[in-house]
């Protein structure tokens, strides 16, 4: 036990909590005192307990925890889909009150419309729009995912990672300020995985929308992140934030990378050893 | 070639089969069942009397009638009864206690209500189809993916935008199962209701041409006759399976 409460002081050298960020970043995105309780048979199950976090605009932020620690049931606060027990998120200073157009939630790929063709799924949120708009912004988000050739196809019809493209395009297609993902890519192949990981950055590039983004890996929540949320076991607390201040692309072998995945495992209680 | 072979397969059987008919009643004493030429002979002998299309009209008539009025019914009440739980919860059980009672149960009710005629063996229809559509729908709201319901929301869709376009397009694959199975119940109960409820239809033509003299050529005409309908709108309905926006339901995907 020593050696851990000795390598916790090592990591806080290499991971400096006063955050010195690049750039200031405007706040889009604040959760204030997020609490939830959850009543299951008489049963009170704590799952979050005092959550404040802020997210910057065009900032993308992971949060990282491990499974079942309700690190979803957070993200489904954020978005509105759930109210908390205690708290609140302010989203431009405004409270939520529900999910909105504004703010898409990415599921795992089985969130795509089975009945709707490609096109179908990614003009589903369109339909405020004239038929020929809908028609550009459907070609431009099947090119910007790659999915050419297939916009008549039906999600049955398509791989596990393209599913999953298709489902980030449909929520592009609405031009939301925010994407919540729910481990997105965690039904995937470990290559299809690490390909999607490289496109998710290539279009949050291109687009620059604030991604708050679930995840329990902690390779890729730091190849992926600004910032990395790491959260405690239930009740979940925010154990630490990680500034990962590497430029991207990112090198997974360098040796900041190396430093700050050692100090994550550690921060989480895992010896990195198989 | 071979998807050629696949079909003539069922084929050779019917004729199989017929052969194996017509020459074992051709050699036996007793008298079981008439020659399949015979039932020919009968089928001809409804044409020309002008029975044959009456009576197939008469019985698609009430058929469509019962069924279409509890699809009407039954699956807007079902979706309903789907969506809100709670409503769904309570008046299950009852439902479940009327499932079990037999269409052919109520003949003597639907008599005493609307006496001999049409408007009884139609009700039997609609009795027999309703609570198996009205299960169904419930059942099929039951089994949508709460991840499609809130991307809908997410993607700031009405109520009524939500029902019509991820509710109805998500449950249709199964409605369509539950009508192609609940109009076969429909067409079992419109030849039942026929025997006793009516004077004309299919079912009424086998009643009838065995108490006006032993016609067993025409009861097994009646037979027959039900079978290749029922098959026909079988079929019918199949074909809306391959509409390919509802085929994801089917798939094991």
């Amino acid at each position: 036990m020593g050696s851990i409460i000795a390598d916790s002081t090592v990591l806080k050298s290499v991971v400096p909590e006063t955050v010195s960020r690049k750039k200031v970043l405007k706040t889009k995105l604040h959760a204030e005192g997020i609490s939830m309780v959850f009543n299951s048979d008489g049963n009170r199950v704590a799952v979050l307990e005092a959550i404040d976090l802020k997210v910057g605009e065009g900032e993308f932020v992971c949060v990282l925890g491990p499974s079942g620690c309700g690190k979803s049931t957070l993200l489904n606060i954020i978005a509105g889909f759930i109210s908390p027990t205690c708290g609140q998120v302010r989203i431009d200073g405004d409270a939520v009150r529900g999910p909105d157009p504004r703010r898409i939630f990415v599921f795992q790929e089985r969130g795509v419309f089975p009945w709707l063709t490609v096109e179908g799924n990614i003009g589903f949120g369109l339909f405020k729009l004239s038929k020929a708009e809908r028609r550009e912004r459907i070609a431009h988000y099947v090119k910007l995912v790659g999915l050419q050739g297939f916009e008549k196809a039906y999600p049955q019809e398509l791989s596990g990672g393209m599913k999953q493209r298709l489902e980030v395009a449909r929520a592009l297609a609405v031009n939301p300020d925010v994407l919540f993902m729910d481990e997105p890519f965690g039904a995937l192949d470990s290559i299809t995985r690490l390909t999607m990981r490289g496109e998710l950055l290539r279009i949050w590039r291109a687009e620059r929308k604030t991604i708050v983004f679930v995840t329990h890996d902690i390779e890729e929540s730091i190849q992926l992140a600004d910032r990395v949320v790491v959260m405690s076991a239930r009740p979940a607390r925010i154990q630490r934030i990680v500034n990962i201040d590497i430029s991207h692309p990112r090198d997974i072998s360098s040796r900041r990378y190396l430093e700050l995945r050692d100090g994550i495992f550690e921060q989480i209680g895992l010896a990195h050893k198989v | 070639m071979i998807d050629c072979f696949a079909r003539l397969r069922p084929v050779a059987f019917i004729v199989l089969i017929l052969t194996i008919w017509h020459f074992a009643i051709h050699y036996q004493k007793v008298h079981l069942l008439p020659t399949p030429l015979a039932v020919a002979g009968g089928v001809v002998e409804l044409a020309q009397h002008g029975l044959l299309v009456k009576y197939v009209v008469a019985s698609l008539f009430r058929v469509t009638w019962g069924f279409a009025g509890a699809a009407i019914l039954a699956i807007p009440f079902g979706l309903a009864l789907g969506w809100h739980r709670r409503s769904g919860m309570a008046l299950n059980p009852l439902i479940q206690i009327f499932r079990p009672i037999s269409p052919l149960a109520w003949i003597p009710i639907s008599i005493l209500w609307f006496g001999v005629g049409d408007v009884s063996a139609i009700f039997l229809i609609f009795l027999a189809s309703f609570l198996p559509l009205t299960v169904t729908a419930m059942n099929a709201v039951a089994s949508v993916s709460p991840v499609h319901i809130n991307a809908a929301r997410n993607f700031g869709l009405s109520q009524s935008q939500l029902v019509s376009r991820v509710l109805y397009p998500a449950v249709a694959p199964q409605l369509i199962v539950g009508l192609r199975i609940t109009l076969g119940v429909a067409w079992l109960v419109v030849v039942a209701a026929e025997m006793i409820a009516v004077n004309s239809g299919l079912g009424f033509l086998i009643v009838d041409s065995r108490n006006a003299g032993n016609r067993y050529d025409l009861v097994v005409a009646g037979m027959v006759l039900i079978g290749v309908i029922g098959w026909l709108l079988d079929l019918g309905t199949r074909s809306l399976e391959k509409v390919k926006s509802l085929r994801w339901g089917y798939s094991e995907d």
